[in-house]
Formats: structure tokens, C-alpha cells, sequence
């Protein structure tokens, strides 16, 4: 599983942050960055999550 | 079958009329299930001023048409879904607020406030939101029941959270407690309520301008620092920020508050076991917030291109209501929509912060104080129960954030 972000489109409402705290963190100005582009294959459900409920459809998953 | 509002029979039945009343409480309005059923992108007619709205109530539908670009928040425009009187002078001189701007306005200055609500940030913030939530909890045990939690808990709780958080000095909480409570006190006259927003509009302003001298540790004064490379907003546009903040973060939460409070006592087994294990608490959280959804209708926009959702056409200039409170109850996302289940796997979906580029700002803090708040009664009042009958008490119907207008509780 790979992670990527379009920055440019992030609101920086945090969910990704709060639901997935190893693979997301938000910058000193409140916009995601991704810690972990290859997380752990068992935080692939709270990854999946945060590409769901992200509310500016800023977040992706390859394979 | 494509059809847009101006396809629309004259002889048609007549519109439904929005907004319509929470029959019970604990669910949505009873239309809502058939809307989403037979008529998922469907038309009202204001109750406020008669001018038709689509109303969306489908959560695919809701999350659609909230992330699209070719809706916008501007108050100002025609066709926008109006739920209160505004006289057209008035409007015209309305300063926005980043709630109602659109692109590339409101990017700039949602980027100037998002650093300070990240989740760490509000992480940071939870010894002293607890500190807050003791102090009054403190204060009732003092006092002894029957207290009303709105007043004691409910109110109090979210307001000195934003005096912290904007910067509102020591010696003035009190103040500013009093006309922000007056502003969501509906028994108030007109006279005494139009004398609290006076007195509040002019604090805020001498606040804003005592930060422009002698800048603090605060949100307001570091929004003034970034301004100053910036250059996104001038001292009214700061002012009403800072109301903002206020307005958005206020009611809403002390309504969740008081409505989460009386939603678990008439649900003693899942208090139970929320008080056995706090762990529970976050997905609990986001279930009350889903079954509310006390923001239903806060999620209005206005077309400014045509947009298909569903089978329908909205056309350019159209109002939308896209309503939170009937995507958190659409059974293909929530099975058994209307039961409170502090297990439910898929509680986040809930809508109610709204979805897309204005989604909630504060929603991170508003759970921290959710939890705080149900959290500490559980643990420090395990005997706390409903000091009045369940059919005396009076819900906010008719206003925009729904809610409860006094909770007697004892213990
Ligand atoms: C349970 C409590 C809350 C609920 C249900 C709630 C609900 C909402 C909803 C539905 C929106 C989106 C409106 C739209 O799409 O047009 C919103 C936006 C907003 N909320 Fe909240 N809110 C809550 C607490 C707070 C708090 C604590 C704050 C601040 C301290 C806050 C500040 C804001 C702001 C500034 C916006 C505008 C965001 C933007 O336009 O980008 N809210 N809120
Ligand atoms: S959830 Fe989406 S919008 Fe929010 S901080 Fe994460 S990437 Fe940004």
C-alpha cells in the first residue's frame, strides 16, 4: 500500500490525522504530511477511512 | 427522467415547507425517510419567505453536492436558501464571513486559522478544556441538584473555551459569558437580546483592537501577525472572525452538550458501560453527533453553474439545502438509522460537522469538549438523572441549530 496527498486541496480539517495518527500529521501551517507513504499493511482500514472521510478528497491509496 | 425546478408543473401539488419539525426529539423529521426513499433531490418551499429550495437527503447526494465547485456558500446571492428574515439593506452591507465566502477568498482565510485547530493542537488544549469542565462541575456538586445543565454546564463549558482560545482576558470572562449566554436565550426581549450582540459586537472590536496594540499568546493576535505578511483581511474582517468563532462554535456545542447529556440517561445500559469502559467515549461521541445532526440545514448553498445530482438537474442560481440531518439517517450507510448505538462501526460517516472545503473548522475541538464534558458527569456524578417529566421539556424546533432549552438534572 502506497499513501500520496494533492497538499494544494487539503482544508486541514484534520480527520485524517485523528484517525490514522502513524500515517498522517498535519504541518506547522494545519496541512497534511504523510509520515509513512508505505504504512504497515494493518493500518490499511484506518487508512482506507481517512481517504473516505477526508472532506476535500485529498488523500490517495495505490495498491 | 431529467427535471429542473422551472420544469416543474404551475398546478403541481403545493411545496412542502422547510424547515420541517422533529415530531420526536431523538430522530429525524418524520418526511425525511420517504424524501429519501421516492424523492432524494426534491423541492421545498421556505417557510420564511415562500421561495423554493431544492432539499438533498440522500448522503451520497449531500457529500456530492457539498464537495462540488460549482456550489457557493455567498449569502448575497439571489436564489440562496434564506432561513431567517434579512431586509435587502441589510444584506447588502453584510461583512462575510469565511463560513459564507467562496474560493479564493475563503481558502485564504481558512489557511490563516487552520494551524490553530489540528489535531495536536487540540490535543494540547484538553488538560485545560478538563480544568474548565471540573471547575463547573465543581460548582454544581456545591450548589446541589436540581441545577439546569444548559446553564451550569452546557453554556459555560464552550464559551470559556473560545474566551481562551481568542484571547478574551481573565478579568473579562465573566462579561462575555453573560452576552454570549444572552444571545442563545431565547426569553430574552428584543430590546434586552439586540443590547447583548450590541455590547458583544463592541467588545470584540475594542478585544481586536487592544491585540493590534499588545499582541498576546493568542488565536486573534497570531492571525493579526500572519496578516500582516498575508494581507488577507482588515480589522472589521478580523471582528468578524472573531464572532465567528463565537456563533459557530458556541450553541452548537453547548446544544450537543445538553442533548448528548439527556440521550445517554434515557439509554442507562449504554451509560453503563461508557462509564466501565471510557474507551468507548470517542465512538459514542460521533454516534450523538450523527443522531442529532443539530446543524441539518446549516449546510446551504447556492448553484452557480447547473449540477446533476441524482436524476435532477439543479440549475445555476438555484438554492440548496443539503441536509446533514437526513444523510446521518440514510439506511444505506447507517442500518437502523434512528436506534443510538455507541458501538456503531460506521458512526464517523455522520455529516453533521458537513463535508468539503467549510467543513467544520472546530470539529476536533468540539469532540475534545464533547468528551470532556460526558466523560467527566459520568465519572463524577454516576447518580446524575432527569429532575423534570421527558414531555416538559422544550426542544428547539423552529431554530437553526436544534437543541434543548433547559435540562433540570439532579443526582
Ligand atoms: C458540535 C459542535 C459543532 C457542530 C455540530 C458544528 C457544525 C458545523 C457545520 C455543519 C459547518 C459547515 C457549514 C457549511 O458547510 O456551510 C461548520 C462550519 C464551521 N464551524 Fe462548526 N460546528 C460545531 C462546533 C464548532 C466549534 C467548537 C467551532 C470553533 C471554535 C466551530 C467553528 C466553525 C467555523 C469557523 C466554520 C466555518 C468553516 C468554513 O467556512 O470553512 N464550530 N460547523
Ligand atoms: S482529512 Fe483531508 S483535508 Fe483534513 S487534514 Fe487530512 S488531508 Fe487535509
Amino acid at each position: 500500500m502506497r499513501v500520496s496527498t494533492d497538499r494544494d486541496r487539503c482544508v486541514g480539517s484534520g480527520q485524517c490525522a485523528l484517525l490514522s495518527p502513524e500515517v498522517f500529521d498535519q504541518d506547522a501551517d494545519g496541512l497534511v504530511v504523510v509520515l509513512r507513504e508505505s504504512p504497515a499493511e494493518e493500518l490499511r482500514g484506518e487508512v482506507l477511512q481517512a481517504v473516505d472521510l477526508c472532506p476535500s478528497r485529498t488523500i490517495r491509496v495505490h495498491d | 427522467m431529467t427535471q429542473s425546478a422551472d420544469a416543474v408543473p404551475e398546478a403541481g401539488p403545493p411545496l412542502p415547507q422547510f424547515p420541517m419539525r422533529r415530531t420526536c426529539p431523538f430522530s429525524e423529521p418524520r418526511e425525511y425517510a420517504a424524501m429519501r426513499a421516492e424523492d432524494p433531490v426534491s423541492r421545498a418551499a421556505l417557510k420564511v419567505n415562500g421561495k423554493p429550495t431544492w432539499l438533498v437527503t440522500r448522503h451520497e447526494h449531500v457529500r456530492q453536492v457539498l464537495g462540488d465547485g460549482r456550489v457557493s456558500s455567498n449569502l448575497k446571492l439571489p436564489g440562496y436558501p434564506h432561513q431567517f428574515h434579512i431586509p435587502e439593506e441589510m444584506l447588502a452591507q453584510v461583512r462575510l464571513m469565511m463560513l459564507n465566502m467562496d474560493p479564493p477568498e475563503h481558502s485564504a482565510h481558512r489557511r490563516m486559522l487552520i494551524p490553530e485547530f489540528t489535531a495536536r493542537r487540540v490535543r494540547e488544549m484538553r488538560p485545560r478544556i478538563q480544568e474548565i469542565v471540573d471547575e463547573r462541575v465543581d460548582a454544581m456538586l456545591a450548589a446541589g441538584g436540581p441545577v439546569d445543565l444548559v446553564t451550569a454546564l452546557a453554556l459555560p463549558v464552550p464559551s470559556l473555551v473560545i474566551c481562551e482560545l481568542l484571547g478574551v482576558p481573565y478579568e473579562d470572562h465573566a462579561r462575555f459569558e453573560e452576552w454570549s449566554a444572552a444571545m442563545m436565550n431565547h426569553e430574552l426581549s428584543p430590546a434586552e437580546y439586540g443590547a447583548a450582540v450590541q455590547a458583544l459586537d463592541m467588545y470584540l472590536d475594542k478585544l481586536v483592537t487592544l491585540k493590534e496594540k499588545e499582541p498576546g499568546d493568542d488565536l486573534i493576535s497570531r492571525f493579526l501577525e500572519k496578516n500582516r505578511t498575508e494581507q488577507v483581511a482588515d480589522h472589521v474582517d478580523v471582528v468578524t472572525m472573531a464572532r465567528l468563532m463565537l456563533v459557530g462554535g458556541h450553541e452548537t456545542t453547548a446544544n450537543m452538550i445538553a442533548l448528548g447529556v439527556l440521550a445517554l440517561l434515557r439509554h442507562p445500559e449504554q451509560l453503563a458501560e461508557l462509564r466501565a469502559d471510557p474507551a468507548l467515549l470517542p465512538n459514542a461521541v460521533e454516534e450523538l453527533l450523527r443522531v442529532f445532526s443539530i446543524s441539518d440545514s446549516g449546510t446551504a448553498r447556492v448553484a452557480v453553474a447547473d449540477i446533476e445530482v441524482g436524476d435532477v438537474t439543479i440549475r445555476a442560481g438555484e438554492g440548496i439545502l443539503a441536509l446533514n440531518n437526513a444523510a446521518d439517517h440514510d439506511e444505506s450507510v447507517f442500518p437502523d438509522p434512528g436506534t443510538l448505538d455507541i458501538h456503531r462501526k460506521e458512526a464517523r460517516s455522520h455529516l453533521a460537522f458537513g463535508y468539503g472545503i467549510h467543513q467544520c473548522i472546530g470539529a476536533n475541538l468540539a469532540r475534545v469538549e464533547l468528551e470532556a464534558v460526558y466523560g467527566t458527569l459520568l465519572r463524577r456524578i454516576p447518580g446524575l438523572r432527569l429532575a423534570a417529566e421527558p414531555d416538559e421539556l422544550r426542544f428547539k424546533d423552529d431554530a437553526m441549530v436544534y437543541g434543548v432549552y433547559a435540562l433540570p438534572v439532579t443526582w
